[in-house]
């Protein structure tokens, strides 16, 4: 079935079968920053937003994305890139594939949260693992980023 | 993964229905998120988007809470922030992360009865509604203790009675699913407690409740509901384990209650 889609801001017209889950669709129309990790809905590497949401693409139907808004991280690479740079600076930069869920979750809790504790940040962030190491590094670049208390 | 043969999307309730009974092989869509889970073949599958049951609104007496409302709108309404001592946000608070939960949907969880819901358990507590399409509105409890039949859930109706409440988990880690969970309420002198992930279902625990308005301590309370409900053991846990951190999860959410209602 044919959908319409704004994807990071360009109109696209694609044609998708009716139990086809969006990451595929992202990943086989160019998007390849969208990963699927565990295909469990636990892991948030899928994480893109739609309608400025963070949803996990590996759990929705392209077809149900009809007339709707996703962003990937290839439509926000200026502010990524400067989230990135303050995490390789706090040394919590890994393999990179969780990263552009992650981030992409990071953006969005920016956009959502204002002043947000450790507790409210780390709250944000279940549901997006890393299998490389720890997490505290990257809980102080997101704090950087966010602007909020060292 | 599920299959599915056609994607159907209806502008009302009545053509969503129709199309829903006409086989056994057709289903609803809520958020997918477990239903991705199994090999579910199906032919026609229901998407309820288009017909505006995606809203939580406050109306005389009750929040009001369309199907298609996600968990993540049910923690950020300040309708729900702001009643039940917040115990709704908290309850759902726990289900995965963010992404998750922007996705899964109220409707689908309550008409599921899943074994291992936070919102089920948090809901009993309170007095809550239940409307499908063709059986009509009843309590909550009277939904969970009938048979499965083919209908669509399309809102809930949670009365706004100034209820303190509580609710209370134990999971193995942050985000996974819960291996018991409790909730408990007071309006005035009534107290309610409804005990989850036993691993079946959440019920309500009444003697533990009558107990309680009687002016029983929050112990002894406690020892009533793991008395008086029904637990298994699964991969998760032994039925006596849940049964003994139960009686844990139903203690501190009373003490919870009681500090909340002396306020």
């Amino acid at each position: 079935m044919r959908i319409e889609v704004t994807i990071n801001g360009h109109k696209t017209a694609l044609e998708v079968a009716p139990d086809e889950i969006l990451a595929d669709t992202l990943r086989a129309a160019g998007f390849a920053s969208v990963r699927r990790g565990c295909d469990t809905t636990n892991c948030g590497l899928c994480t893109v937003w739609v309608d400025g949401r963070p949803t996990l693409s590996c759990a929705i139907l392209a077809a149900r994305m009809d007339g709707r808004d996703i962003t990937t991280i290839e439509g926000v690479a200026g502010e990524a890139e400067a989230f990135a740079r303050l995490l390789v600076a706090e040394g919590a930069e890994q393999c990179g594939f969780c990263s552009p869920g992650f981030i992409m979750t990071v953006l969005a809790m920016k956009r959502e949260l204002a002043d947000p504790t450790d507790d409210e940040i780390i709250h944000y962030l279940t549901g997006n693992l890393c299998r490389c190491t720890g997490y505290m590094g990257q809980l102080r670049a997101v704090k950087k980023f966010l602007e909020v208390r060292p | 993964m599920f299959t599915v043969k056609e994607l159907v999307r209806p502008q009302t309730l009545a053509e969503a229905y129709r199309t829903l009974t006409e086989h056994p092989d057709n289903a609803l869509l809520g958020g997918c998120a477990f239903l991705r889970l199994g090999n579910r073949k199906i032919a026609a599958a229901v998407d309820l988007s288009r017909i505006g049951l995606d809203y939580i609104r406050e109306t005389e007496g009750f929040i009001e809470v369309g199907a298609m409302a996600t968990f993540r709108a049910l923690e950020n309404h300040p309708a729900c922030r702001e009643n039940f001592s917040g115990m709704l946000p908290r309850a759902v608070g726990n289900v995965l992360g963010v992404q998750f939960r922007n996705l899964v949907t109220v409707g689908a969880s309550v008409f599921s009865k899943y074994g291992f819901s936070d919102l089920i358990t948090a809901l009993l507590a309170l007095d809550t509604d239940v409307e499908l399409h063709a059986g009509g509105r009843m309590p909550l409890a009277v939904f969970l203790d009938k048979p499965y039949t083919r209908d669509i859930l399309t809102r809930i109706y949670i009365r706004k009675d100034g209820r303190a409440a509580a609710y209370q988990s134990l999971r193995n880690s942050a985000s996974d699913f819960p291996v018991v969970n409790a909730a408990v309420a007071r309006l005035g002198d009534r107290w309610t407690v409804a005990v989850g992930a036993r691993p079946a279902g959440a019920r309500l625990a009444p003697a533990a409740a009558a107990a309680l308005d009687g002016g029983a301590d929050p112990g002894e309370a406690a020892a009533l509901a793991a008395g008086e409900l029904a637990f298994g053991g699964n991969l998760k846990a032994s039925a006596e384990y849940r049964r003994a951190m139960a009686a844990v999860l139903v203690k501190r959410a009373v003490l919870e209650v009681s500090k909340c209602a002396s306020k």
